[in-house]
């Protein structure tokens, strides 16, 4: 049972992976490693090696500085409508990059309701990346402070801690382990950033990604892109695996407990929550509802017109889909992916829990697929599942294991910071009691885990909502997703076919929202009290 | 509830694979713009007896990419979609099996680009400057008449080109600088370029990003973008609100577009050549040739076939588009790629 993660990992991405490698570095059956005496030498790989990285840092740390207060104000206080805004909060990571840049052009375009050019400059990078990963950080922390008894913070207060040094040396100290792991996944994000980079940057700035997915897709330049491949996972190997040290170190004295969120009492309170809220509004709803009202604005008026078009086949074109059919696809491959990445990521997190020289090992390699573009890992597909027992090639089953890949880091990041805040203790003490391990599972892990569940689900469930490279690069019969549905439209010229797009786009936030409503539900009814 | 998950899991990594055992099936891949009306494929299927699947590859360099990698074990049994930039590569490749379609002769000569018949041409589309008419009449603007036009004043700040290292129009715009500037001389393709950046041009990753994102249809700031010949008469087809004046309009004086050809091949290891050979005269048919414009807004090889009306009215053909021989376009294609990059990018 605990090898089922590694061996998913072995057949799925490393058997893949190394195969495009000795396909790209193997050519005649001679090793060829021009393309990293290329890329370690020339100035045009070392200025992209040094703006991704750059970018990224800054990116992560705006991300979770903003997200911080956020997620205190959600974890200690209650007001209404909170779990909506939760939810909502997390739309941004759906939506494609030419959507979410058309709903910023309307905001703060030339011709938005903020005329400011900020278009191609690093100004709107960071804006993006801080709007696709805020409610990353936000979920994250909030869930495992919410886990924080409050009682040392009272204890520290007694004790004459106040102001900063409540913050830094409490508060901050006390969730350390959400920080980290939050602040790793934005990390890699922001480092293997793609459609950010290639729509809202403007052609003059190129992560590694974007670079392997030139010399890969656009130049069939194997050796370029698989050095390139190889040294981001490299660099994201070595990361980690400083980072899951850290986070190894952490969490085990703090005696986890259940906490109560309150209404906020005092008007300091209240402004607090209150700025969060706003912040909120301005960064992560407006560009929502500047998207949701173009989809119903046309040139003469408000229109519902862009919503019939998409349900009529006007042409009799094969291409068409019915709205209900992509949304149907969509759901289904993302219901697939979210059991299948919960059950693998329990496992894998449970193996971590126990610590020891393979789970330090392990951990940063769990996190791997998601330091591998979508095109290497799509031509690896064709090259290695290609015989029986795994011809996969042209699957459907091949979609959800490559969102799977990227989504079981998600539960795992969710899960274990919560995990490993169990102290053995507390289990040893239940064992000796007579409780059953599934009564131990039930009565003490659950509940604890419990909300880094539902937040690892919600995210694997919208990772494979919005996926869209590995659709892309992965044979596939036609089963359109809700994303390819969107970037059909936007390859056709004509107001209708745009109009259609930010439809569809709406449908998928809405669909997504409705979700989420759903598995936050599911933690009410299903997962047990707590 | 760990058994329903258990199934769950293994039906999803054994069940899903479904091989299909039907006697007469053909796998056609194809890029992520294939398109055609039901009816007729499924007047094909009937009349033929072959159940034909259709397998996207993602964009048409993405598809080639993959079928040069599984050329051991081809992905299906015939391939539509590569075009006259990457033709070489694919045949240096050895891809395909060679089938000359009777159906050839109503192609025009001009098509007809490989000798030995490894691939038959099915469409062509021109890559050419689309501008925002309105634009120019607001702006009393005259319009470009040849590419040497874009460096002037007048037209600094008002042109979007995508990359030609990831984009296929772009490609095909590179392709029609090097054909009028040259790579030799006092003035080379590579000084245009540098000119056209001094001019300001905007350069984006796609296609999508340049039409809907920088062009002044669609709330961007530049009314002349590289696009197709094609793409008025989708402007009039999918106009929001309906109208029968066309916003836009391609730019089509001698050398200032580029043609592009598409065509269809039997892949190598196909184990129903026959179905294939059936296939290819389809798309050859009168029916799949006069289908293609709406569908997929290109224009078909057999001058025999009548246009839609929408595409006569609005659609300017170019007398004199640059052709360049396919065997010069992959003999030059990386090293322009290479030295647009340094030149524009860098």
């Amino acid at each position: 049972m605990i090898l089922l993660p590694p061996a998913f990992l072995l057949i799925f991405f490393f058997y893949p992976l190394l195969s495009l490698f000795a396909v790209s570095l193997l050519p005649d059956g001679v090793l060829d490693l021009s393309g990293f005496s290329k890329i370690l030498t020339d100035d045009y790989y070392v200025r992209i090696f040094l703006f991704t990285t750059g970018q990224a840092a800054l990116s992560t740390l705006l991300t979770v500085g903003l997200a911080l207060p956020g997620a205190y104000a959600f974890a200690r206080f209650d007001f209404p409508g909170k779990s909506l805004l939760l939810s909502v909060s997390t739309l941004p990571f759906v939506l494609p990059t030419v959507v979410v840049a058309a709903a910023f052009s309307a905001l703060i375009g030339e011709r938005g309701i903020l005329p400011l050019n900020l278009e191609g400059t690093l100004t709107i990078i960071l804006i993006a990346h801080v709007f696709y990963n805020y409610a990353l950080a936000l979920r994250m922390i909030s869930s495992y402070w919410a886990t924080q008894s409050p009682r040392i913070e009272e204890a520290a207060r007694v004790l004459g801690a106040h102001g900063w040094r409540l913050w830094w040396e409490i508060r901050l100290a006390a969730i350390r382990p959400a920080i980290l792991a939050s602040s790793a996944l934005i990390f890699i994000f922001c480092f293997t950033s793609f459609g950010v980079m290639l729509i809202l940057g403007g052609i003059r700035f190129a992560t590694i990604e974007v670079e392997i997915y030139r010399q890969a897709n656009s130049l069939l330049n194997l050796q370029i892109a698989a050095a390139l491949s190889i040294f981001q996972l490299a660099l994201m190997f070595a990361l980690m695996l400083v980072y899951t040290r850290l986070q190894a170190q952490t969490g085990t004295d703090i005696q986890a407990a259940q906490t109560v969120a309150r209404p906020p009492k005092t008007p300091r309170e209240k402004l607090f929550v209150g700025g969060n809220l706003a912040l909120m509004a301005v960064l992560l709803f407006a560009p929502l509802l500047a998207l949701l009202v173009r989809s119903f604005w046309s040139p003469n008026g408000w229109t519902l017109q862009y919503y019939a078009a998409l349900a009529t086949n006007a042409r009799g074109s094969v291409l068409f889909v019915p709205p209900l059919e992509a949304v149907g696809n969509s759901v289904l491959y993302a219901l697939l992916t979210t059991v299948l990445s919960l059950f693998l990521g329990l496992i894998a997190a449970y193996g971590l829990a126990r610590r020891g020289r393979l789970s330090t090992l392990l951990d940063p390699i769990y996190m791997l697929p998601l330091a591998t573009s979508a095109v290497t890992l799509g031509f690896g597909f064709i090259i290695a599942l290609d015989e029986p027992p795994l011809n996969l090639r042209t699957s459907r089953a091949l979609i959800v294991i490559a969102h799977t890949l990227v989504a079981m880091p998600f539960v795992v990041r969710s899960v274990l910071p919560a995990l490993r805040s169990i102290s053995p203790n507390v289990r040893g003490a239940a064992a000796l009691l007579g409780a059953s391990p599934t009564t131990i599972l039930r009565l003490i892990d659950l509940p604890l885990i419990g909300r880094g569940l539902i937040v690892g689900a919600t995210f694997a469930f919208t990772v494979s909502m919005g996926e869209f490279g590995a659709s892309l690069f992965v044979a596939r019969p036609d089963t359109p997703t809700m994303p390819l549905v969107i970037f059909r439209l936007l390859g056709q010229p004509g107001a209708l076919n745009y109009g259609q797009a930010l439809a569809m786009s709406a449908i998928l936030m809405v669909v997504c929202a409705i979700s989420f409503v759903l598995i936050e539900r599911a933690r009410v009814l299903g997962i047990g009290e707590f | 509830m760990t058994k329903v998950i258990w199934c769950t899991v293994v039906l999803l990594l054994l069940g899903v694979v479904a091989v299909s055992a039907q006697e007469n099936t053909l796998t056609v891949v194809a890029h992520d713009s294939f398109a055609y009306s039901e009816d007729l494929m499924a007047q094909f299927q009937e009349e033929t007896g072959i159940t034909v699947e259709v397998l996207r590859l993602g964009d048409a360099g993405a598809m080639l990419n993959q079928l040069i990698l599984s050329k051991e074990n081809p992905l299906g049994d015939v391939v539509f979609g590569v075009d006259n930039t990457f033709l070489s590569r694919a045949l240096d490749e050895d891809l395909f099996i060679a089938y000359e379609s009777p159906a050839l002769e109503m192609v025009d000569e001009a098509f007809r680009v490989d000798p030995d018949h490894f691939v038959t041409p099915v469409d062509y589309g021109d890559v050419c400057l689309n501008y925002d008419i309105a634009y120019f009449e607001e702006n009393e603007l005259a319009l470009p008449e040849a590419l040497a036009d874009l460096t002037k004043p007048e037209y600094s700040g008002l042109l979007v080109v995508e990359n030609p290292a990831t984009s296929s129009p772009g490609l095909a715009f590179l392709m029609a600088t090097v054909a009028a500037f040259g790579a030799e001389g006092d003035y080379t393709y590579l000084d245009y370029w540098t000119d056209l950046v001094a001019n300001d041009v905007a350069i984006t990753e796609g296609w999508t990003d340049a039409y809907y994102g920088e062009f002044t249809r669609y709330g961007g700031s530049r009314p002349l973008v590289v696009s197709y010949a094609s793409s008025p008469p989708a402007e009039v087809l999918f106009a929001d609100p309906p109208t029968d004046v066309a916003p836009t309009a391609s730019l089509t004086a001698d050398g200032m577009c580029f043609r592009q050809i598409e065509f269809a091949g039997i892949l190598q290891g196909t184990d129903n050549p026959a179905a294939a050979q059936q296939f290819i005269d389809f798309l050859l048919s009168a029916e799949f040739q006069a289908d293609m414009p709406t569908q997929m807004f290109v224009f078909p090889v057999n001058g025999a076939v009548e246009l839609p009306a929408v595409f006569t009215d609005y659609a300017q053909i170019p007398a004199n588009p640059v052709i360049l021989d396919p065997a010069d376009i992959d003999a030059g294609r990386e090293e322009w790629i290479e030295a647009w990059t340094e030149t524009v990018l860098r």
